[in-house]
């Protein structure tokens, strides 16, 4: 083997790598350290943890190229992120990005020749009540406007540290404009915890010996504790709050009935779809209540390992999650010996590096064990053989807060509330054209009406439920439910007034999904492309009906045969707006005939480049 | 139940028998019925990302490569509705890289070309990606020719699994996904991929290649000019079973 030589400019990739085990499944931690430090991965950094934790480079180099926020350029010293949600662009997100372009004095994607700045689009960072929003190496900036952009564009160029700027332009606000059952008081810390254990009849949990505790023959209270409580969620019927309503009782036990020397408790924090943010407010002040509900999960089916897998626009939180992690490892409420009933359990923090498709949970699991986040095959499920091919429950933040509140008042008190195949209540995150945007909890069942009323946005023309991938409302149907009997929903409720014009959604939408496809199969790597040139096409006022009846075969191809669900909700929004908004397709039609795809100008443009020209007699 | 009772499944109305374990691509191929598909090489494990294989079972869709087969199942494959979409996402692939079957060395042996035959395309209905992809010319008897490239992973598969090497790899991500070499430089030259390797004896088209053997087999009398590629995979399916499993 080549030994490289030591390079001095590599010194931080060196302490990173000190700091992590000599496992595969550290590799993405490990690049996101290194990127955070260098602002890009390069071929030096490359070399050395190819040899530390002896993997091939073609590998990094492969799960480097999939990360949106790993490079293998230099990317600046100030690196922004302009968020490109709809949510955003509505606020004029796109306009304030060329004006700090413009005052940068950079282009769109390209480092500043000195190497000062670079200004990106990135999806949805998740502060779409509080847009326009960006990062900046890392960190969320929120409220934009012109004025800060010019103050933005001072610092960056005086090299002012990003920890020296203003804390006013990082200041995320909860904005929870309504609670209802579930987050009104959060309960203290061990609660849950505690309410679990003393289920099994033992209301002191004095003097329960390990060993007893762990054998479930033995019949222990303590152990009865968790079979008890396993009970109160199915009396719960609390589903999956990620959107797909999978019972978490079925997945809680399957996991623990199949016999595996290790499980995992995974909680997906990645809330990727464009117009989430319930999990951040989640993660910011009902911190221990997730990791009670994963602590909870741990005690029920039997693990010792949960891990926090949340995506990196939420970086700053980094400390504080850190912080409440410590101080529950402090009061006894994880590690070793918890509630001094020997139960043993620790939660680690694993972050993503921009990819929506992460949040897919077979995705996310790769992603885990340091790969691409390309979704597996459907079978095993991850609850059978999920990370390192152990049973894995994966489950929503707000699942895990839910099963909590569970463990402390009962299943039947959950129940009691939403509607016969929704328990519980919901948080949804309302953003868009409304008064009040933030975080609502609502009992399962609310229509669409009751939120648009509370959150000020009864003018709207349309309502996007569930993100991108979700369903499009009209004013005809805001009475329908917001509930799995209906609109089922992560809880996104995006919300378009009535003179928005619905086509530059869809263009949004379309976009978003080309972004975020994997690549792995062929309908969703190729279709989204070609969804996005259609409607591209639309746009520049080429469309003709033949474009549409493009759009719609794809569509029901992408739904058919794409891999996993990223495809097959990918056209979703594009169905719905050909039904629903006909309108906004049909006033950009110039033609009734067709019109070729193939532009011969724009195909002499890369001769033109080339030439050097770009004059009339240069141009057909 | 008695061991001799073997079972079975319905695929287009015909009784297929399978073994325990069986996929359903497995079990109709044993049968004699063609399913097309790219990605999947009975030999190594299946991939299910070209979706080609894509059937019906009991009204879902499923890539037939890795669903297992199930006694009693309905599975629908030969439909003028699956075979439209195949022939769509045949039609994908050609669009999305730089095939120009006429002046290909791989014409005739190549598994796209034959499908797309077998499938009945005629033109695209899409419009050509041209992207601009990189070759990779520098190791003295192979190269990697990435215009033309389908994304199978046949080639990182077998060479992580089968040769033990590790030499490809993807990066990127969506449209912008393409082979990378694992080697300093990037480069095949630098890797430690040789002429043996079974990674690069099975590449689908004509992406990954042996330098100097490109017309050894005059077009005309190549693989799938002598027979269409549903047969050929068929007759090749059938001849393993029997020397896998008599």
């Amino acid at each position: 083997m080549v030994r490289e030589e030591p390079h001095p400019a590599m010194d931080p990739v060196r302490e990173i790598l000190e700091m992590h085990e000599r496992d595969l499944g550290e590799l993405l931690q490990v690049l996101i350290e290194v990127q955070h430090a260098l602002h890009c991965v390069p071929d030096e950094a490359v070399a050395l943890i190819s040899d530390h934790l002896r993997v091939t480079r073609g590998h990094i180099r492969g799960v480097i190229g999939f990360y949106s926020f790993l490079s293998d350029t230099y990317l600046g010293e100030y690196v922004v992120y302009i968020s490109d949600n709809i949510t955003d662009r509505m606020l004029g997100s796109d306009g304030l990005a060329i004006y700090l372009c413009n005052r940068l004095g950079v282009t769109l994607g390209k480092t500043r020749a000195d190497g000062r700045a670079s200004v990106h689009f990135t999806s949805c960072t998740g502060m779409c009540d509080q847009g326009p929003a960006a990062l900046v190496n890392g960190l969320p900036l929120t409220r934009l406007t012109r004025v800060r952009m010019d103050e933005i564009a001072k610092l960056i160029n005086a090299r002012t540290p990003v920890d020296q700027w203003p804390a006013e332009y990082f200041r995320v606000e909860d904005n929870f404009r309504r609670s209802d059952v579930m987050f009104r008081r959060t309960p203290e810390p061990g609660a849950a915890l505690k309410a679990a254990m003393r289920r099994g009849g033992d209301e002191t949990l004095k003097d329960i010996q390990y060993e007893e505790a762990v054998d479930p023959s033995s019949g222990h209270a303590w152990r009865r504790g968790a079979d008890e409580t396993l009970k109160e969620l199915y009396r719960s019927d609390l589903r999956g709050r990620g959107g797909a309503g999978f019972k978490a009782a079925i997945k809680w036990e399957t996991c623990r009935d199949i016999s595996a020397p290790e499980r995992y408790v995974v909680c997906n924090a990645d809330e990727g779809e464009p117009g989430t943010f319930k999990d951040r407010v989640l993660l910011t002040s009902y911190t221990d209540m997730v990791f009670e509900g994963m602590t909870l999960c741990g005690y029920v089916v039997g693990s010792s390992r949960g891990i926090l897998y949340i995506r990196q626009e939420y970086w700053y939180l980094r400390p504080h999650l850190e912080a409440v992690l410590a101080r529950r490892r402090d009061s006894a409420l994880l590690g070793r010996n918890i509630l001094g009933t020997g139960f043993a359990f620790d939660i680690d923090i694993h972050w993503g590096a921009g990819a929506y498709i992460c949040g897919m949970e077979s995705a996310l699991i790769e992603s885990l064990e340091g790969r691409r986040g390309k979704p597996r095959k459907r079978w095993p499920l991850p609850v059978v053989a999920g990370l390192n091919n152990r049973p894995t429950v994966v489950n929503n933040v707000e699942t895990f807060a839910a099963a909590a509140m569970i463990a402390l008042k009962g299943g039947a008190w959950f129940a009691g509330h939403g509607t016969t195949h929704s328990s519980g209540t919901k948080l949804f995150c309302v953003s868009g054209d409304c008064d009040r945007p933030g975080i609502y909890e609502y009992p399962f069942g609310v229509s669409v009406r009751e939120v648009l009323r509370d959150c000020g946005g009864l003018e709207a023309q349309a309502v996007q439920i569930s993100g991108p991938s979700g369903t499009t409302i009209t004013r005809l149907e805001f009475d329908r439910i917001l509930a799995f009997e209906d609109l089922s929903t992560v809880g996104t409720f995006m919300v378009f007034g009535p003179t928005r014009d619905m086509f530059d959604v869809v263009r949004n939408f379309t976009h978003f999904f080309r972004h975020e496809s994997c690549g792995l199969c062929t309908p969703c790597r190729v279709g989204t492309s070609l969804l996005a040139s259609l409607v591209d096409k639309v746009a520049a006022g080429k469309g003709s009906p033949m474009d549409v009846e493009q759009v719609q075969k794809i569509s029901q191809i992408m739904k058919t045969t794409a891999h996993c669900g990223l495809g097959q909700t990918a056209p979703n929004h594009l169905l719905d707006s050909l039904v629903k908004f006909r309108g906004d397709w049909d006033k950009r039609m110039v033609t009734t005939e067709f019109v070729p795809a193939f532009d011969l100008d724009a195909a002499l443009g890369e001769a033109r480049a080339l030439t050097g020209r770009d004059d009339a007699l240069a141009h057909l | 139940m008695s061991p001799d009772i073997r079972k079975t499944f319905h695929l287009d109305g015909v009784e297929i028998p399978f073994r325990e374990g069986q996929t359903v691509f497995d079990a109709a191929m044993a049968a004699g019925i063609y399913i097309p598909h790219l990605c999947h090489n009975p030999d190594f494990e299946p991939h299910s990302s070209c979706r080609l294989c894509t059937v019906i079972v009991n009204g879902r869709p499923f890539a037939s490569c890795t669903q297992p087969a199930v006694a009693g199942q309905d599975v629908k494959s030969d439909t003028p509705e699956l075979n439209d979409m195949r022939r769509s996402l045949t039609e994908m692939l050609l669009v999305e890289g730089n095939h120009y079957c006429p002046a290909c060395e791989k014409s005739g042996n190549c598994r796209l070309q034959a499908t797309a035959y077998a499938l009945g395309v005629q033109y695209n209905h899409y419009p050509q990606f041209f992207p601009h992809r990189d070759v990779d010319a520098s190791h003295p008897e192979i190269i990697l020719d990435r215009d033309r490239c389908i994304l199978c992973g046949l080639c990182v598969r077998i060479s992580r699994r089968v040769d033990r090497k590790n030499v490809f790899a993807m990066t990127g991500r969506g449209i912008t996904t393409t082979i990378v070499i694992d080697s300093p430089s990037g480069l095949l030259v630098d890797s430690r991929v040789s002429r043996d390797d079974e990674a690069v004896q099975h590449c689908p088209v004509g992406a990954l290649m042996m330098k100097g053997e490109a017309f050894k087999v005059p077009i005309g009398e190549r693989r799938y000019d002598t027979s269409p590629i549903s047969e050929d995979s068929v007759a090749k399916f059938q001849a393993r079973e029997v020397r896998l499993h008599g």
